[in-house]
């Protein structure tokens, strides 16, 4: 059981990976416009039999889960972001169904590849629930309000285009200039989950004791050193390339029990995302974004302004069930109070706040297109805030980790 | 405003942009083929039309949806500002003057001192909620009446630049003798595609899903019931917000309320190795359950007796109901010592005299030890702390209990004085004395934290959401399409408006005109 558990997920990572290179695949054939049209039309079926093979063993992958369990697998990092992962991958499908563009998955898929293998970073073994998350309503809750947010990353996904269709044709705008700051974030993500594995396959270890409010405290670091503790000392330091100590101690104020090791984390994937950036600039001979353009030239740009408003359309109101409705419902039933102002409350709120700026602001001429991609763009990061940020970084009664 | 006469004789409202009769455009310059502005069927709003006195600058504030989106906005960005530092609610201390300075230095003070540290209670912010619950009605007011009015007089004939100017349109030269065998296969077809037709001479109107218009309206509605749901809860008796905590075998009055509550038995279960799979040894045991099982007593004003009305368990998730109380496993506290026993032993003859149990919650004041040996307490202290050189209490919950007892004998002449601080003898206080006390058991019991809750609006707060979410659906998820053709000196029109979903509008009507023989493109390149 738990072997097929392993392999299924495995097995769906791969099939992720594979669509996802079978849909760039698509987007990049050559001959005459018809031979083209032909090609999309052949290499898109395909991909999008790998995307929803993969899918249904993501249903393995859970439903074996639920039996080793028993309950519903949306209880830590791990098992939400794996979710998450299957709801951007079901939202697409159904995008896909109705418009048939190829395009989208070319980049929805390398999405869902980040986004589980993000997923994997965190431990995966199966622990019983705590008494506060038995209930049905982890399930149903959860996943509904995964679901929601798998349909506006597809909206963002669909804004993403248009940016790159429109910056292509204005290279010198601010637009452009942001577009390849939203590449080099996403390949902060990548080197992110890339050191992890790196790490955690060398078996690196350090730690250091310092003390927080007159306490000695011991903080285990994954990743070598850059910065240590503010006024640590080191325990026990594996060298890692001469790195034998950290470069600098973490500011005073950051006294948080492992605010020092987030940091260091943090400060590892920024340099490590920017290396990358910057070696793919040196390999491609231009920026990245431009590197996208040939498989998005044939978008009609109104269409995929219509693709992301329509994913948000569809996603908004799924999360207002779930991430909100539910969300209280819940609470109501396990704290008494429908609603506590905790952090990831508020932020749940936030997005559903900035979704529904961008319904109203849809209402109003102007504001299609270009603007419109720019908030498809700005809710996910806001989503990814939420599932980043404050799960690991601000502390409530929701964070998982 | 200009003249709002149109050409087909029609007078308009001031601030009408399409003739309501016959859609002609108004306000615009004629020859621009720019797509129409379609919104509210360019039909005038209160809003528009009245601009004099404070309260029609009030109601045009409120009614405007950029203000909205600037509301929604301003209430977006303050609410991040509430989650940079932890509410009150949420931080571990009751003195927020002191920890928000103590645990984030300066910016943390300042945090508090702005009032941030409790932000989503302030005045404002709950004005701002407010504001947006105000514009919410005025906004819905203010256009669901022109809507509906527009909605329903729709005149089947159009003017052409109506038609021609929509975001999908065709036109087409059909001689006089085919026209008539051509509408009716368009009407036809369109039919099957399940629209609703309206023919008048030369022109057809086929519409559906108007009623998907009505989705923001509901929506809003819903919200409107939920904002004031929340506000109910502050009707006196609507909303109680308390906890209580009882031991095991203790009945204890519910604040505020006309309820007692006995806490029967209080568990905390453990996960097994076999459940906990991968429990290593180095990781905690993970809890699999808290439980307190109660009976609920309500007490008869008039004989002061307890009635029994209500037991069961309580758990995590699963609380008790009884009319509006709902009661909440909240907190569990292990082993809380109740009562100890202390042993009284003769130092002289190094015998032990005797022992006897001492209520730490309400401790009797004499007792007989043995042959004429008494204790009595003279003071006690049930959390004890040193305030300069005063001892006193710091509550009323036995944390710390310390004792002055005084030892009287037939024996000793003068009565002996004694400390005991947390079970411990002091001794070296008093190392002439007699007889020495020593702890000899502890009663320990669980204790249960229950939070006490009534909130008598939730089913309107709760039905609010629920007409939300059914306008959403009918808003987002059904659309509200219209086709008109026209035939017209030797010319077929066809035009054609959806409020979204543009891409399935355009497919459907390709799948319409060609089902009529009509071979027309809609896709937008090829326009
Ligand atoms: C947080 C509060 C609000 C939420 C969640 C909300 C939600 C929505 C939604 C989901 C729609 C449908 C959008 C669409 O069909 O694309 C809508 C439409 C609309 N909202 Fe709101 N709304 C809010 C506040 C307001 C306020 C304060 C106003 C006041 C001016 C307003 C005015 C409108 C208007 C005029 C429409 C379009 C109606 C139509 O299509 O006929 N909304 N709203």
């Amino acid at each position: 059981m738990e072997q097929l558990m392993e392999y299924s997920l495995l097995a769906t990572f791969f099939l992720y990976l594979i669509a996802g290179v079978t849909f760039v695949a698509a987007m990049t054939g050559k001959g005459t416009e018809e031979e083209k049209e032909a090609h999309v039309v052949r290499w898109g079926r395909r991909g999008l039999i790998f995307a929803m093979i993969g899918a249904v063993l993501h249903v393995v992958f859970t439903v074996t889960r639920i039996f080793l369990s028993g309950h519903f697998p949306t209880s830590n990092m791990f098992e939400f972001t794996a979710f998450l992962c299957f709801a951007i991958v079901a939202a697409f499908i159904v995008i896909f169904s109705i418009y048939r563009t190829v395009a989208l998955g070319a980049f929805v898929m390398p999405l869902a590849v980040i986004m589980l293998a993000y997923a994997s970073v965190f431990p995966r073994e199966v622990k019983p629930l705590i008494p506060a998350l038995q209930s049905h309503w982890l399930g149903i809750h959860v996943t509904t309000a995964a679901l929601g947010e798998g349909a506006l990353a597809v909206g963002f996904v669909a804004g993403l285009i248009y940016l790159i269709r429109w910056a292509d044709s204005h290279p010198n705008s601010r637009t452009a200039a942001y577009l390849e700051v939203v590449m080099a974030v996403i390949l902060m993500v990548v080197a992110f989950v890339v050191l992890s594995f790196t790490f955690s396959g060398l078996d690196y270890h350090a730690s250091f004791k310092h003390t927080v409010d007159e306490q000695e405290v011991v903080q285990e670091y994954s990743m070598p050193p850059i910065v240590g503790p503010s006024g640590g000392e080191a325990i026990q330091v594996q060298p890692f390339l001469g790195m034998e100590r950290p470069l600098f101690d973490a500011p005073a104020w950051m006294e948080g029990e492992k605010a020092a090791n987030k940091l260091n984390t943090v400060l590892w994937s920024v340099f490590s995302g920017l290396v990358l950036y910057g070696l793919l600039r040196l390999i491609l001979r231009k920026r990245i974004y431009e590197s996208m353009v040939p498989m998005v030239k044939n978008m009609d740009m109104e269409l995929m302004d219509e693709i992301s408003y329509r994913a948000i359309a569809i996603g908004y109101p799924v999360f207002t069930l779930g991430a909100l409705i539910f969300a209280m419902i819940w609470a109501h039933e396990a704290w008494g109070r429908f609603w506590g102002w905790d952090p990831k409350e508020v932020w749940a709120l936030i997005t559903w706040l900035f979704y529904s700026a961008y319904l109203h602001l849809r209402l109003s001429r102007g504001w299609h297109g270009l603007k419109s991609s720019w908030m498809a763009v700005g809710g996910f990061v806001i989503i990814m805030l939420n599932l980043i940020a404050i799960n690991l970084v601000l502390a409530g009664l929701h964070s998982y980790a | 405003m200009k003249n709002t006469k149109c050409g087909c004789g029609h007078n308009n409202p001031v601030g009408t942009i399409l003739c309501e009769y016959c859609g002609k455009p108004l306000q615009e310059e004629e020859n621009t083929d720019r797509p129409l502005e379609m919104r509210y069927e360019g039909k005038a709003r209160r809003s528009q039309t009245q601009k004099r006195t404070v309260l029609d600058r009030v109601w045009n504030f409120f009614s405007s949806v950029k203000v909205a989106i600037y509301l929604i906005v301003i209430t977006l960005l303050a609410s991040i500002l509430g989650t940079v530092f932890p509410q009150e609610g949420q931080i571990p201390s009751g003195r927020p003057d002191v920890y928000y300075a103590q645990e984030y230095g300066f910016w943390g003070d300042l945090y508090y001192q702005l009032g941030l540290s409790d932000m989503y209670s302030s005045w404002w912010y709950i004005s701002l909620l407010a504001m947006i619950g105000i514009s919410l009605v005025i906004c819905s007011l203010d256009r669901v009446v022109p809507l509906y009015q527009a909605l329903r007089r729709q005149k089947v004939t159009k003017n052409t630049a109506f038609i021609t100017r929509q975001r999908a349109s065709r036109t087409l030269q059909v001689s006089e003798e085919e026209k008539d065998p051509l509408l009716d296969r368009l009407a036809e077809s369109l039919s099957k595609k399940r629209y609703n037709i309206r023919r008048e001479g030369d022109s057809i109107l086929a519409e559906k899903g108007r009623f998907s218009r009505w989705g923001p309206y509901i929506n809003h509605i819903g919200l409107i019931i939920f904002l004031l749901g929340t506000l109910m809860r502050l009707i006196p008796g609507w909303h109680l917000d308390e906890a209580v905590y009882v031991r095991e075998g203790e009945t204890k009055k519910l604040p505020e309320l006309n309820y007692y509550v006995k806490n029967e038995k209080a568990i905390a279960e453990l996960y097994d190795e076999k459940e906990n799979r991968q429990q290593a040894s180095k990781d905690q045991p993970i809890v699999k359950k808290y439980e307190t099982q109660v009976v609920l007593y309500e007490k008869d004003p008039e004989t002061d007796q307890l009635e029994r009305v209500e037991s069961g368990p309580i758990l995590v998730n699963e609380p008790l109901k009884y009319k509006d109380l709902l009661l909440y496993q909240a907190d569990f506290q292990p082993n809380q010592t109740e009562a100890i026993r202390l042993s009284v032993k003769d130092k002289e003859t190094d015998e032990k005299l005797g022992s006897f149990w001492i209520d730490l919650y309400d401790p009797e004041m004499n007792y007989e030890v043995k042959d004429g040996v008494e204790v009595q307490i003279m003071d006690y202290f049930p959390d004890f702390v040193m305030d300069g050189n005063r001892p006193t209490t710091k509550s009323e919950v036995p944390n710390r209990p310390a004792f002055i007892f005084k030892v009287t004998s037939p024996e000793e002449e003068k009565a002996e004085k004694s400390w005991m601080i947390a079970g411990t003898d002091l001794d070296d206080l008093h190392r002439d004395n007699r007889y020495k006390m020593e702890l000899e058991k502890l009663k320990t019991v669980n204790m249960s934290g229950l939070m006490v809750r009534i909130d008598k609006s939730l089913p309107i707060i709760f039905l609010g959401l629920g007409i939300f979410m059914v306008g959403l659906s009918i808003g987002l998820f059904w659309y509200h399409r219209r086709v008109w053709i026209r035939w017209k000196e030797g010319t077929l029109y066809l035009g054609a408006h959806t409020n979204k979903n543009w891409f399935g509008l355009r497919r459907e009507l390709e799948q319409a005109t060609a089902a009529a023989d009509l071979p027309f493109s809609f896709s937008p390149e090829k326009r």
